[in-house]
């Protein structure tokens, strides 16, 4: 082979796995990838149940139920709407009431997610920047001033 | 007093670094070698100065001075002195100072130990890790100034965050600065070259001791990052797909592709354009982990404060590094002098593969990473890209790389004999079969892919020993001559063989845990038992322990074989730091060879039982293993002496080239 006849098969190859690697991850991308929505969206955009998605807001005070075989049971807030999770497992160590949650899974009805993960901030100072829009959004956050402590 | 002395040097040193930039940078156009010297003493001064600041900021942290901000958000007196010291990085300002002196380590090596490189690669490649430094200084002093006064000061400090008070985190940063920095020099050589518009095998053999360097702290980096994530976390996982660590992984995979394109370059003048992109590319890759790490665009441990601010100066930087030597690089490439030729079914054939698949598996991340931050600024909507994601695109990237790369190192440089290189391997094949026979006939449930997953792990282990084998000609010739003849290899054949060895043996353990590792979440009263593969776990109750600046509640758990003899206790606890009102849970971990039972502890419930969470994690300690395998083949690879720093002169000084090692270890 010439020395052009070989680099345009080095480019052939490079060009085939490139493309390879962009339609996997063109396609994982129409697969996997979840939504982050607050409470509220969820209430608004009327998902279907079936539906994965995230929600963020805060852990409604009073609201966290633990019940037998590792259950637990809490309600997401915005301060406008509220959407309930289950969710089985241990949850994190700075999970608490009124403080920032966001949770992973599947809708079981408009308004009931069964959680399969569970996120909380990792320090008291920090929100997760998510929450923080989602409760910006309903006016319920105001610059300088400390979530509700427990 | 000492942290103001401590600020002014970190201001002087930004003006070293500011002349280490122009003075070399200029002597090298007019050919001036007094101004060229300039650079050399102008890094070495900088090192001095940032050494002086990090120093003091040390002492602040150590002698609990509260009076500095820095010490008073991030310290506590009762704190035990390794966790005032890891405190130092264990915040923003710090850890942008360890990353400095790093960064000017770096350049210092060079200005002391550089005296064998032409002198004006030399200057150029100083002025460049001049610029870096600069930016990075003038970052530090205008935003996030480490030595800023509080008055009146407080009595106590507000505590390091709890879950960075373990040793794997006090030196994960360390070890992943001197990886992500240490390319810094690559990059800066690899600018000098395409201002000097001249690239020859030489070059490769002046970076490659700097690359490996940094290939082996980036390794171990990721590794302690990786472990300290399994037994902190409380979930068991060894591996998130977070972003944070996709900013480290990003950097590896583009680096290994580095090491390997440099070899063909190192050996045959091929490949130079395309090794010349990947040092930017690497480097760019190490600015964009400090950037989406340090500028809060994304929620994690790592993001220590979202001051816009800091966002926009490290971006800006970003662009400024990224873009300027891209930007030459297009200018200049298009120049550079062809290199050797080379049949598709080569060495470099295999190490040309090896550079595509690792780009391509670098690119994957890369979308995964930044696609859900684009799309936010784009559209507004929040998504996040998870597991799935990236086990859809990594694994099928990964898969035709692990099976091509025991071949690689038995193919001849410029034309290899596919044939005769598969019967070297046909032992290694046989054994692979071997394996996945055994998998399918010992492990029950799990993938059926996973079996496969153990052969490939096998085949790639069995293939690092081939390579050694053949070379050893061991079983053909005596013993004798077989050792002889493994003394005399080159050290980096070794170092290759021992880190593919390493990749296989963190498959394997990556595949094993994935495949059959068994979970038990259950509610448990004292005297209740757990059973989890081979083994029963025997709840004895709770217990408190007081700790130096924090409380543990214990829960107390003996472990018995199946068959009921004792073979230890787990002591899993819920660890509560008072000075910032915050709880972490402490898994108790018990190794079994290389498997672990994982136990971590959930808050007691109301009618007194305790929530645990059980892993059984076959062959878990594999995947670190593996990576201490590949630090430990990397290191033989440096240590080879054609490729110590200005390998090509005579071996009577090469005793001088030892300090410039250690002091890069």
């Amino acid at each position: 082979m010439t020395r052009r006849g070989r680099r345009l098969a080095l480019i052939a190859a490079a060009l085939a796995v490139v493309g390879g690697a962009a339609g996997l991850a063109l396609y994982a991308l129409s697969d996997s990838i979840v939504f982050f929505y607050s409470p509220s969206e969820v209430v608004e955009k009327a998902l279907r149940p079936g539906a994965r998605l995230r929600v963020g807001g805060l852990v409604k005070s009073g609201s966290v139920v633990k019940s037998a075989g590792e259950t637990v049971a809490f309600v997401v807030t915005d301060g406008a709407n509220n959407v309930s999770v289950s969710y089985q497992g241990l949850l994190p160590d700075l999970f608490r009431e009124g403080q920032g949650v966001v949770a992973e899974g599947v809708l079981a009805a408009p308004d009931q997610l069964r959680a399969d993960t569970i996120l909380a901030k990792h320090d008291e100072r920090y929100m997760p920047r998510e929450v923080v829009e989602a409760l910006k959004k309903e006016g319920r956050w105001r610059e300088g001033e400390d979530v509700a402590k427990p | 007093m000492i942290v103001e002395i401590g600020h002014f040097a970190l201001v002087l040193a930004l003006g070293a670094a500011l002349a280490q930039t122009v003075a070399p940078f200029w002597g090298a156009r007019v050919g001036d070698a007094g101004l060229m010297g300039v650079g050399r003493s102008a890094a070495l001064t900088q090192l001095l100065l940032i050494a002086i600041a990090f120093a003091a900021l040390v002492n602040a942290h150590l002698t609990s001075d509260f009076s500095v901000l820095n010490v008073a958000e991030n310290s506590h007196s009762a704190v035990p002195a390794i966790y005032k010291i890891s405190g130092v990085w264990g915040n923003h300002e710090g850890s942008m100072l360890l990353w400095t002196l790093i960064l000017a380590a770096f350049g210092a090596i060079v200005a002391a130990f550089g005296r064998s490189l032409p002198a004006r690669l030399r200057a150029d490649a100083l002025a460049v890790q001049g610029m870096i430094s600069a930016a990075f200084l003038a970052f530090i002093l205008l935003t996030s100034n480490p030595f800023e006064r509080l008055s009146p000061a407080p009595f106590e400090g507000q505590d390091l965050n709890p879950i960075l008070q373990d040793p794997g985190l006090a030196i994960h940063p360390p070890l992943l600065y001197l990886g992500y920095v240490g390319f810094s020099i690559v990059f800066s050589f690899a600018a000098a070259a395409l201002i000097e518009g001249r690239i020859d095998a030489a070059w490769a053999r002046y970076v490659r001791p700097f690359a490996l360097t940094a290939w082996c702290f980036l390794t171990l980096g990721i590794a302690v990052g990786s472990y300290w994530a399994y037994y902190t976390l409380g979930w068991g996982g060894f591996w998130f797909w977070d972003p944070v660590e996709n900013a480290s992984l990003m950097p590896w995979l583009a680096g290994t592709a580095f090491i390997h394109s440099a070899a063909v370059m190192e050996k045959r003048d091929a490949l130079k354009v395309w090794t010349i992109f990947l040092a930017i590319l690497v480097f760019s890759f190490s600015l964009l982990g400090t950037f989406l790490v340090r500028s809060g665009v994304l929620t994690s441990v790592h993001a220590f404060a979202s001051d816009p601010r800091r966002g926009v100066f490290i971006l800006v930087i970003l662009a400024a590094f990224i873009a300027g030597p891209l930007a030459l690089f297009a200018w200049r490439a298009p120049k550079l002098r062809q290199g050797g030729l080379f049949a598709p079914i080569s060495r470099e054939g295999a190490l040309v593969f090896n550079n595509l698949f690792l780009t391509s598996a670098c690119a994957t991340v890369f979308v995964g990473t930044l696609y859900p931050l684009a799309l936010e600024a784009l559209t507004g909507d929040k998504i996040s890209v998870g597991p799935p994601f990236f086990n859809a695109t990594f694994g099928p990237l990964f898969i035709p790389l692990m099976l091509v790369m025991p071949l690689g190192p038995l193919l001849g440089w410029k034309r290899g004999d596919i044939v005769s290189a598969a019967q070297r391997l046909l032992a290694a094949a046989v054994l692979a079969a071997v394996a996945v026979a055994a998998a399918f006939a010992i492990e029950h449930g799990g993938p059926v892919l996973a079996p496969f997953g153990v052969g490939i792990a096998v085949f790639v282990m069995a293939g690092a020993v081939t390579d050694i084998a053949e070379r050893t000609m061991i079983l053909r010739l005596p013993m004798r001559a077989t050792l002889m003849r493994a003394i005399g290899l080159p050290r980096s054949v070794w170092g290759t063989a021992f880190a593919h060895f390493g990749i296989g043996v963190t498959l394997l353990g990556i595949v094993a845990v994935t495949a059959w590792g068994s979970e038990r979440i259950v509610a448990v009263k004292p005297g209740e038992i757990i059973d989890i593969s081979h083994y029963r776990l025997t709840f004895d109750g709770v217990f408190n322990r007081p700790g130096p600046n924090y409380r543990d509640v214990v829960g107390h758990f003996t472990v018995r074989r199946a068959s009921g003899d004792v073979i230890g206790a787990m002591e899993p606890s819920r660890r509560t730091f008072p000075a910032r009102n915050m709880a972490t849970t402490e898994a108790a971990l018990m190794s079994r060879g290389f498997s672990q039972l994982y136990l971590s502890l959930g808050d007691p419930n109301p009618d007194g039982t305790v929530p645990v969470r059980l892993f059984f994690k076959p062959h878990v300690l594999m995947i670190w293993l593996g990576a201490i395998i590949m630090f430990f083949g990397g290191g033989l690879s440096l240590s080879d002496r054609r490729l110590r720093v200005g390998a090509p002169r005579p071996a009577k000084a090469k005793a001088k080239d030892k300090p410039a090692l250690q002091a890069a270890e």
